[in-house]
């Protein structure tokens, strides 16, 4: 999506490689235990955090305060409704890979449900009838099938990851329906709604993302801690799993240190 | 998307720093009344209409009332703590608890009109983990869960996780890369920390 032109043989091609990518990544895969801080590549991961916060600093941030002034919260929250309503048929096709079949259909209804009653996504009538947001991803698909995270990365203007999902990333925007289905330019209302949606994130956290980017005293260990801690819950890795792990082991007992 | 709701979980983290988790959490209906009663007082310091430093003064209060603070601090200053004098240790402290209510305190307008609702509670390993949910105004609910521990003679929260972010391991990264910065010195690390947040 992000890389193709007119040409549907290059979208194909593009497709092809990233699969070809993801199956040699998943057959190199270890069981490595998913904890601690595993950051073998921590220099070139620092340079692109630097990059990225000056990325922040003269480009996403600014531009983001002007979106930010320009629209409604309300405004903001349709924009960020309709990104995710984009992204319900990939999470389907997740849901089926990882064997989740009350995911898939779940999902599926609430595709279904806010594409008539919703007006196409901007709105969100399923919720309300308790078909909730349950987003995944082919990162989430790869730690199904057995795949350790590997190393930590720092991407290039998309922040956090691990070496896993950045896989799953260019994966995620490669195979995503919505694109593979739709021609240009119809596709590109995916990419628009997503950068809006990201300027508006950046907005409406904009305490928060400058506490950890430009407080911290370690802006790059603090973002590397939050997001391993965040991924790892999100991938259902929390309680008795954890409990063994000295270093992200948030129950360890801190009353036994001493 | 994925990045709002993880931006959110790490925003909210400023909201579960703040609430007090109260008594010993033995049963839902006891863990439960507490935080509801614990949130009604936050909410109440947030409408006040007080200045900003008045209501970080509160929570500052709020924090020293409910958390257990001094193994809080000395768990994210971790191993170094062992070679700190006490009071070097105690200065340490105090300082560290007026930098976790500024830092956020300060953010705490940000959760008007929130509430989080006690779902469970159990026993892990020594202490407790009371589960609960918290719902933002215009945001997905999302868990919080709270550890308690009568060992310090009371019992007191001495981590909030939230999303699976804890704040206890979160402040650890960030107390060591402050120390990091001193080269290791503990009376220049507490010096920065009452600037700091």
């Amino acid at each position: 999506m992000l890389f193709s032109r007119n040409s549907s043989l290059s979208n194909r091609l593009f497709r092809a490689g990233v699969l070809a990518a993801a199956l040699f990544v998943a057959a190199c895969a270890n069981n490595a235990p998913s904890t601690g801080v595993y950051d073998p590549y921590e220099a070139e991961n620092r340079g692109t955090h630097e990059f990225n916060k000056d990325v922040d600093t003269y480009l996403v941030s600014p531009l983001s305060d002007g979106y930010g002034v320009a629209t409604t919260h309300g405004v903001r929250d349709t924009i960020g409704r309709f990104s995710a309503h984009l992204a319900l048929p990939n999470d389907v096709a997740n849901d089926l890979l990882q064997a989740e079949f009350g995911d898939a259909l779940h999902n599926t209804g609430r595709f279904a449900m806010n594409t008539i009653v919703g007006i196409g996504g901007l709105f969100d009538p399923a919720a309300d009838i308790g078909l909730e947001r349950r987003d995944t991803d082919f990162g989430e698909t790869m730690h199904v099938w057995g795949m350790a995270e590997g190393p930590y990365v720092e991407m290039p203007f998309f922040g956090p990851s691990t070496s896993r999902d950045t896989v799953g990333f260019f994966v995620d925007v490669a195979m995503n329906p919505f694109v593979v289905i739709f021609q240009d330019p119809t596709q590109y209302i995916g990419i628009v709604a997503y950068v809006l949606d990201s300027m508006g994130t950046r907005y409406d956290y904009d305490t928060t993302v400058d506490s950890i980017l430009y407080e911290s005293a370690d802006s790059y260990g603090q973002a590397r801690s939050l997001y391993l801690q965040n991924r790892r819950f999100e991938l259902g890795m929390s309680g008795e799993d954890v409990y063994l792990d000295p270093y992200s082991d948030p129950y360890s007992d801190p009353y036994e240190d001493f | 998307m994925k990045r709002r709701e993880f931006l959110g979980a790490v925003s909210a983290s400023a909201l579960v720093a703040l609430l007090p988790s109260g008594a010993f959490a033995l049963t839902d209906a006891q863990a439960k009344s507490l935080v509801d009663k614990a949130v009604a007082d936050i909410n109440k310091v947030i409408s006040s209409g007080k200045s900003l430093n008045s209501m970080i003064r509160d929570f500052e209060r709020i924090f020293v009332k409910y958390a257990d603070v001094p193994v809080i601090a000395r768990s994210a200053l971790g191993a170094d703590a062992r070679r700190a004098s006490s009071a070097q240790l105690s200065a340490y402290t105090k300082a560290f608890q007026s930098y976790i209510a500024r830092k956020y305190g300060k953010r705490f307008e940000e959760f008007v009109g929130g509430h989080i609702e006690v779902k469970d509670a159990r026993k892990v390993k020594s202490f407790h983990e009371v589960q609960s949910i918290a719902t933002l105004r215009g945001e997905a609910p999302f868990s919080v869960n709270f550890l308690v521990s009568d060992k310090s003679g009371k019992p007191r929260f001495f981590d909030m996780i939230i999303e699976g972010i804890s704040l206890r391991l979160s402040e650890k990264e960030e107390i060591g890369a402050m120390l990091d910065k001193r080269k290791g010195n503990i009376d220049l690390l507490t010096q920065d920390l009452k600037k700091a947040g």
